[in-house]
């Protein structure tokens, strides 16, 4: 039996129990019993009773089946397979087993092995019986559970809320705990590398070439993991990104709440933030065909030496990317800012020009500053636009003609081909993912926190 | 400061555009003249698109005097104060008709520049609205946006002068530097006066000035109120009727839009000509 026909039976069971439930209760208010709650409560109550038991079953029986078929097949094997062989070794006789038993077989395998395939097929088949049996005997067994509870007094609308609630505790955590196990296995692997590469050499470092040889007799550079080069990438593209994207989404954010009148917005506003909907790699590839190439003809009109992947193309279109970003966060910030400010103003007999530059932007700063600061963190994380259109060297310039790599192009490049997950090579992805993620979390931090304090101000 | 003072520095500003520096000479003329007719609308009519808020009001206003307007809620008494100094201009679907004279000059006249008139009509609104800046660069924007002076003791003479003639100087004079929204509701709302003094203009009008405080602000706002009328033509919006009868001369009541009654306050309280003036004034609706 496939595993969705078996949630459909528990669905239909769930269901089943809901209508009993529900009946029953139905029967007791005609016989003209006082009910504590209404008869769909008492049905829900008997549904989640027979469904969500037996779909947690359901769960931690597939999480644990294969590791227990493990177990049991490896203390089946002979002892000549198995003793002092290595963690690596099992492994791929387990593999192969399985192989062998899902039909693949390659060359002859041993008696032992066939042995060992059949004897697998039919722990798999006992296990995926004993699966149905005991998830269709906690359905009814829950749902024979509830219903014996049942009685007018019961309080099904209490248990039912607290059902719930629980249920909403466990999705939370889920999501919390994904986060802390992205983050450990982060900080684990970069303390595997940092323990071959010295912190300090990795955060000031002067020298990024992480290509090292896999072999002994390869001709190839040692291996240096200065990254001070990387992080200068990052920043500067981002910088150009933020020249770009600063004054135009900030401009624009001004003209739609304070002069545009509501037709124009209605227009205007919609078709700036489609920008925001366009895939990253779409801008990718427009920078890479169009807005590089462009600039590299006109610098070379001017005689100026331009590299066909420049930071200028890359951090320019990463702007154009963030400019919806920037625009919108104004734009809420501005319009939070109250009338009476507006008003106060006018009456003075400022013009519309002063008092937007001397009051409503200074009373906006801190919105539009916690904006900013988001577009930054979107920026540094950006990859594909500079995967496209940045270039793979490490150089370290302040000229925007040159090309530049940057962290996210780096990761990418390390973590692509062959990757062995004990070299400094590949491990050094996670260096880089680490400081990534902490300057991407210090900076959303602050800009929440200038958000926040900005709420306050006029509530 | 003496009044003369007050229509020099009132004309630095106004002589920005030659074109009113003429209607100066002769506001300054008529200002000196003492009791006399400061603004005069006629047949004023407010829409805002469709919808008619204000029919033909006409009004005579005295100069030197505080005039109230009073009338229950939507009367069109804001929308007539709004006029005054062209607030409403700054609504898109707001459109005005008729005249409003100041000093005999019509302000919907296209030769005059709103922006301009506003630094000669102040305005105070109901509920305190400092800019998040400094007490001090509160008081000083509107003197620093029209010229009159630069940074230094003049503007620090300017901003002593206003928060003094606002009853605040000596609660706040340690403390100028720090942000004005962080004083109490009344001396905010009376920093909001300083601030409209500053610019030195003929006219303040008042919309509700003391609705968002409590009572002894509002006895400090009422008291500052009458000092000011030896200097500048008052108008004021008020829903209270002790308000009125305590800080205003004359005062009009509004009633649906219209213009219901002007008279001497102490006579309308007494002893009002119109029917639903009686009845508004003796708690009868409103």
């Amino acid at each position: 039996m496939s595993l969705s026909l078996l949630f459909a039976i528990i669905l239909a069971l769930a269901m089943v129990g809901y209508l009993l439930g529900r009946a029953n209760a139905s029967g007791l208010k005609t016989a003209g019993k006082n009910l504590h709650s209404i008869p769909a409560y008492h049905g829900y109550y008997i549904a989640l009773w027979c469904g969500l038991p037996a779909f947690l079953l359901v769960l931690v029986w597939l999480a644990a089946q294969s590791t227990v078929v493990d177990q049991l097949l490896l203390a089946g094997l002979p002892s000549h397979m198995t003793e002092g062989a290595t963690p690596a070794r099992i492994s791929l006789v387990l593999g192969e087993i399985k192989n062998v038993a899902a039909g693949r077989v390659f060359g002859t395998p041993t008696q032992a092995v066939l042995d060992a395939a059949a004897r697998y097929q039919s722990l798999k088949d006992t296990a995926s019986l004993a699966l149905i049996a005991c998830t269709l005997a906690a359905a009814v067994g829950g749902l024979a559970f509830a219903r014996s509870r049942l009685s007018p007094d019961f309080r099904a609308r209490n248990k039912v809320d607290g059902i719930l609630r629980w249920l909403l505790i466990v999705c939370s955590i889920l999501a919390i705990l994904t986060t802390i196990g992205i983050i450990l296995s982060l900080v684990i692997e970069s303390l595997v590398f940092f323990a071959r590469v010295p912190v300090t050499e990795f955060l000031f470092g002067m020298n990024w070439s992480p290509q090292t040889p896999i072999r002994a007799d390869q001709v190839a550079s040692t291996g240096a993991f200065g990254a001070v080069p990387v992080f200068w990438g990052t920043i500067f593209i981002s910088a150009i990104a933020m020249f770009v994207a600063i004054p135009v989404g900030l401009f624009s954010a001004i003209y739609l709440v304070e002069y545009a009148d509501k037709k124009v917005r209605s227009v205007v506003k919609p078709l700036l933030e489609i920008l925001a909907g366009i895939p990253t790699i779409v801008y990718g590839f427009f920078a890479v065909l169009t807005v590089a190439p462009f600039i590299r003809e006109f610098g070379m009109s001017l005689g100026l030496d331009v590299a066909s992947n420049s930071a200028l193309a890359a951090g320019g279109v990463m702007g154009i990317m963030i400019i919806p970003f920037i625009s919108s966060f104004s734009d809420d910030a501005i319009t939070a800012v109250p009338q009476s400010m507006r008003d106060g103003a006018y009456a003075l007999g400022a013009t519309k020009a002063e008092t937007i530059r001397q009051v409503l932007l200074p009373a906006a700063l801190p919105g539009i500053v916690g904006g900013v600061l988001l577009a930054v963190s979107r920026a540094i994380g950006e990859t594909m636009i500079v995967v496209m259109a940045a270039g793979l060297t490490a150089t370290l310039t302040a000229n925007p003609l040159e090309g530049v790599t940057t962290v996210t192009v780096q990761i990418v490049t390390l973590l692509i081909g062959d990757t062995e997950f004990d070299s400094p090579k590949t491990l050094a992805a996670f260096g880089l993912g680490l400081v990534l993620f902490i300057s991407t979390l210090v900076l959303n931090i602050a800009a929440l926190q200038v958000v926040k304090r900005y709420r306050e101000r006029y509530e | 400061m003496t009044t003369l003072d007050t229509t020099e520095a009132s004309g630095m500003i106004m002589n920005k555009t030659a074109e009113d520096a003429g209607t100066l000479a002769k506001a300054a003329t008529s200002a000196r003249a003492g009791n006399e007719t400061k603004i005069a609308a006629t047949n004023v009519s407010v829409f805002y698109g469709e919808k008619q808020a204000l029919f033909d009001v006409s009004i005579d206003i005295p100069a030197r005097q505080v005039m109230a307007f009073i009338g229950p809620s939507g009367c069109g008494k804001s929308t007539f104060l709004r006029c005054i100094n062209r607030m409403n201009d700054t609504i898109d679907i707001c459109s005005v008709t008729g005249t409003i004279e100041i000093d005999g000059a019509n302000i919907y006249d296209p030769k005059i520049d709103p922006v301009l008139l506003r630094a000669r009509v102040g305005m105070v609104f109901q509920k305190p609205n400092p800019f998040p800046k400094s007490i001090y660069d509160n008081i000083a924007y509107g003197p620093r946006i029209h010229g009159v002076a630069k940074n230094g003791s003049a503007m620090d003479q300017i901003v002593e002068t206003s928060l003094s003639r606002a009853g605040l100087w000596n609660e706040v004079k340690d403390r100028l530097h720090e942000p004005g929204t962080g004083l109490s509701g009344g001396q905010q709302q009376r920093l909001c006066i300083a601030r409209a003094i500053a610019v030195n203009p003929d006219v303040i009008l008042m919309d509700e000035p003391c609705s968002a405080l409590d009572p002894i602000a509002t006895a400090k706002v009422e008291e500052l109120i009458d000092e000011l009328r030896e200097q500048y033509t008052i108008v004021i919006v008020t829903h209270s009727m002790q308000q009125a009868a305590r800080v205003s001369q004359k005062a009009a009541f509004f009633h649906l839009g219209k213009l219901i009654e002007v008279d001497e306050t102490e006579k309308m309280f007494t002893n009002p000509t119109d029917q639903r003036t009686q009845d508004y004034i003796t708690g009868r609706f409103g």
